[in-house]
C-alpha cells in the first residue's frame, strides 16, 4: 500500500464483517493534511463503524489504517490519542462529576505528562499554565462562564462544545468528529459550524460524519459517500451534490 | 517546594485535624473513650479507611478485600519483631512494603475487570488468604493459635546489642518503649503524615485522574490516558495503606491472627467509608471513630447504665424504655449500626460529611455564594 504525501489518514482496503453481515468492503479513504472531509450516507451505511474502526475500537477484518505513517490497527485507543488523534462521539463522553475547566485540563495533562504519570507533588491549583490553556479553550467556545459548575449539569449542546473542547486543548493532527451537531438546535448547529470554522484556519485535519446537509456543506473541502458499507461517490461537495448515484443512495434511502 | 505546598483550605484543614488528633485524650474524655487501646484504635483505622478511600472514593473501585493487606501488615510486623528487632520502625517499613507487593499482584489481576466483578474478585482473593492463614501457611502464620513473639525468637539485631532478657520483650521506637500512651501518640503522628499524603493524592492532578477514570473511563482512554496503571497506583497505595494499619496494630499488640483478614474485616472499612462520606478525606476518619467508638462502648453498655441513665422517667415507663433500649446496646450493638448505616444510606448517601455540608448551606448560604465566584477549581478534597 502507498500512501501519498500530503495524506494524514489512510484507511487502506478495509472490510469488517459482523458475522455475515458485511458492514464495510472495500474501504480505500485518503484524508489530505489540513482539509475537512465528510463522510456521509444514510442510516446503515456503516459510517460509524468506519469510524470506530479508525480509532482502534473496532479491529477491521482485513485492511488496515494509517495515520502519519504509522499502522493505527491493533493500537490501543490511548495510544492512538498519544500519536495526536482526538474525537467526539455522537453521545458525548465527558467527565460528569468534574468541573468543566476540571474536563478540559484532564486532556491538557495527557498531553503534556503521556498515557501514565504519577503526578502528586504540585497541587492542581499551582498548575496555571495548563489552567490558562484551558481557560483559553473554554473561551473559544464560549464556555468560559460556565467553567466552575459541574459538567453533568451542562445543557446537551453544552456538553457537545465542551467535548469539543477537551478535544481541542491536545491540539491533536487528526479531529474525529461523529455528527457534532446532532440533537442540536438550528441555532446550536450554527455556532457549532462557525466554531469548526474557526478550528478550520488553523490548520487541523478534520473527519465529520454528518447527517445534516447544512453542516456538511458549509464545512466540507472533501466528501465521501457511504452506502451498504460501500464508497459510492468521492471528491468535490459540488460534484457529489450533482451526482445521480449519491441522491438515489442517499435521498431515496431513510432521508 | 512543590512537596510540601497544599490549597490553603487544605492546610486549615490539616491544622485542625492535628489539633483534634493530638488532644483526642481531652475531649474523649467526658466521652468515656479516652484510654490508650482505643484510642490506637480510632487512629490505626483512621489510617485503614484514609486509605481504602484513595481506592473507592477517588476511582470508584470497590474492595471487598482490603482486610487481606491489614493481615499481611500485621503479619510481617510480627515477623520483623520475631526475626530482627523489636523496634518499631523497620516492622512498619516491611509491613508497607510486604503489603505493596500483595496489592500489586492482587490488584494486577482483579483491575482486569470493573464493578461487582472487581468487588467478587477482591473479595475471593481476601478469603483465599485467610483461608490460607489458617490451613496451609500454618507455618508462617501459626494458624489459630494466631503468630506471638516467644522468648526463642531470634531477633538478630537485637541480641547483637543486648543480651536475652527474661520474658516477652515489648515494642519500642528508638528505644523508647511504646506502651500506653506512647503507642497512642506515635499512631496519631502516623496518621497525620498520611492523611497530609491522602491530601496531597486529592488535589493533585493524579487525584483529578483518578475521579476522572471514576467519572467516565471511556473518555479518559480516547483522551490518552492508559487507566488500568492509573487503578493499580490507587489500588497498591491503598494496599499499603491498611499494610501500615496492620503493622501498626501489631505494634500495639504485637500478635496477629488470621481473623483479620476475614471478609468481616473488609466489609467493616466499607461500612466506615460509606457512614462518614465516600470520596472526602475526612468522612472515612469520622466513619471509623463512629463505627470503633459504637464497637468498644455501645457493646458495654448494660442494663444497669440504662436504668441509671433513664431514671428520670416514671418508674413504669423506665422499665419499658430500657426494655426496648437494652436491645439496641450491649451484645445488640451491631443492631443500632445496622440502623444508622441504613438512615444514613438512605437519607444521606454522601454520609455523614453530606449532612455537615447540608447544616453549613442551611446556615451560610449567603456567605457561599459571595465565595462561589472564588471558587472555580472546585476541589471537595478540602472537607
Amino acid at each position: 500500500m502507498k500512501t501519498p504525501e500530503n495524506v494524514v489518514l489512510h484507511v487502506a482496503d478495509v472490510h469488517k464483517n459482523f458475522g455475515g453481515l458485511h458492514a464495510l468492503a472495500d474501504i480505500d479513504l485518503q484524508v489530505e493534511e489540513g482539509k475537512t472531509h465528510a463522510i456521509i450516507g444514510p442510516n446503515g451505511a456503516g459510517k460509524s463503524t468506519l469510524l470506530n474502526v479508525v480509532i482502534g475500537r473496532l479491529a477491521p477484518t482485513s485492511g488496515a489504517v494509517v495515520f502519519d505513517g504509522q499502522v493505527l490497527t491493533g493500537k490501543k485507543p490511548h495510544e492512538i490519542n498519544q500519536l495526536g488523534v482526538s474525537r467526539v462521539f455522537q453521545t458525548p463522553e465527558i467527565f460528569t462529576d468534574l468541573s468543566v475547566l476540571q474536563n478540559v485540563m484532564t486532556p491538557a495533562f495527557a498531553k503534556r505528562d503521556g498515557a501514565f504519570k504519577v503526578n502528586i507533588f504540585r497541587p492542581l491549583d499551582d498548575e496555571k499554565a495548563v489552567r490558562e490553556e484551558a481557560e483559553a479553550t473554554l473561551e473559544d467556545v464560549g464556555l468560559i462562564d460556565r467553567r466552575a459548575v459541574g459538567a453533568g449539569s451542562l445543557s446537551r449542546g453544552d456538553k457537545r462544545r465542551l467535548e469539543l473542547a477537551m478535544c481541542l486543548i491536545q491540539k491533536p493532527r487528526l479531529l474525529l468528529l461523529d455528527e457534532p451537531t446532532a440533537g442540536m438546535s438550528r441555532h446550536d448547529t450554527n455556532t457549532t459550524i462557525e466554531l469548526l470554522k474557526k478550528i478550520k484556519s488553523r490548520g487541523m485535519t478534520k473527519v465529520i460524519i454528518e447527517h445534516d446537509m447544512h453542516v456538511v456543506f458549509s464545512l466540507a473541502d472533501k466528501i465521501s459517500v457511504l452506502a451498504g458499507g460501500r464508497i459510492i461517490a468521492e471528491g468535490l461537495p459540488a460534484d457529489v451534490r450533482g451526482n445521480p448515484r449519491v441522491q438515489e443512495a442517499y435521498l431515496g434511502g431513510a432521508h | 517546594m512543590d512537596i510540601f505546598r497544599l490549597p490553603r483550605k487544605d492546610v486549615i484543614t490539616l491544622a485542625l485535624f492535628s489539633i483534634v488528633v493530638l488532644t483526642m485524650p481531652i475531649w474523649l474524655a467526658p466521652l468515656g473513650a479516652a484510654y490508650p487501646g482505643l484510642m490506637q484504635q480510632f487512629a490505626i483505622f483512621a489510617i485503614f479507611a484514609v486509605g481504602f478511600n484513595i481506592l473507592f472514593g477517588l476511582t470508584g473501585y470497590l474492595s471487598f478485600g482490603h482486610a487481606a493487606f491489614l493481615g499481611v501488615g500485621s503479619y510481617t510486623a510480627v515477623w520483623s519483631f520475631k526475626l530482627l528487632t523489636m523496634d518499631a520502625i523497620p516492622a512498619l517499613i516491611f509491613a508497607i512494603i510486604m503489603s505493596g507487593v500483595f496489592a500489586l499482584a492482587i490488584g494486577f489481576v482483579s483491575l482486569r475487570r470493573s464493578g461487582i466483578y472487581f468487588s467478587i474478585l477482591t473479595l475471593a482473593f481476601a478469603q483465599m488468604s485467610y483461608n490460607l492463614a489458617y490451613s496451609v501457611l500454618t507455618p508462617i502464620t501459626n494458624g489459630e493459635t494466631a503468630l506471638q513473639l516467644t522468648s526463642q525468637d531470634p531477633r538478630i539485631i537485637d541480641m547483637m546489642f543486648r543480651d536475652r532478657l527474661a520474658g516477652l520483650p515489648s515494642p519500642s521506637l528508638l528505644g523508647t518503649s511504646l506502651g500506653g500512651y506512647g503507642g497512642f501518640y506515635l499512631c496519631a503522628a502516623i496518621l497525620l503524615v498520611v492523611f497530609f499524603i491522602a491530601q496531597k493524592i486529592f488535589t493533585s492532578p493524579f487525584g483529578m485522574q483518578l475521579r476522572a477514570i471514576k467519572s467516565n473511563q471511556t473518555r479518559m482512554s480516547y483522551t490518552g490516558f492508559n487507566t488500568r496503571p492509573y487503578t493499580l497506583a490507587a489500588f497498591v497505595i491503598s494496599g499499603m495503606y491498611a499494610g501500615l494499619a496492620g503493622g501498626l496494630l501489631a505494634v500495639t499488640d504485637p500478635l496477629a491472627g488470621a481473623e483479620r483478614m476475614q471478609w468481616t474485616a473488609s466489609g467493616e472499612v466499607v461500612l466506615m467509608t460509606i457512614l462518614g462520606g465516600v470520596g472526602t478525606l475526612l468522612g472515612p476518619v469520622i466513619g471509623a471513630w463512629l463505627i470503633k467508638y459504637m464497637e468498644n462502648i455501645f457493646s458495654a453498655f448494660n442494663a444497669r447504665i440504662l436504668a441509671d441513665l433513664f431514671s428520670w422517667l416514671p418508674d413504669g415507663v423506665q422499665d419499658g424504655v430500657v426494655l426496648v433500649s437494652s436491645k439496641f446496646v450491649g451484645e445488640g450493638w451491631k443492631l443500632t449500626e445496622g440502623l444508622v448505616f441504613v438512615l444514613v444510606v438512605v437519607f444521606l448517601p454522601g454520609g455523614i460529611m453530606e449532612g455537615t455540608r447540608r447544616i453549613k448551606s442551611l446556615f451560610g448560604a449567603r456567605r457561599a455564594n459571595r465565595s462561589a465566584s472564588k471558587e472555580q477549581l472546585s476541589t471537595t478534597a478540602a472537607e
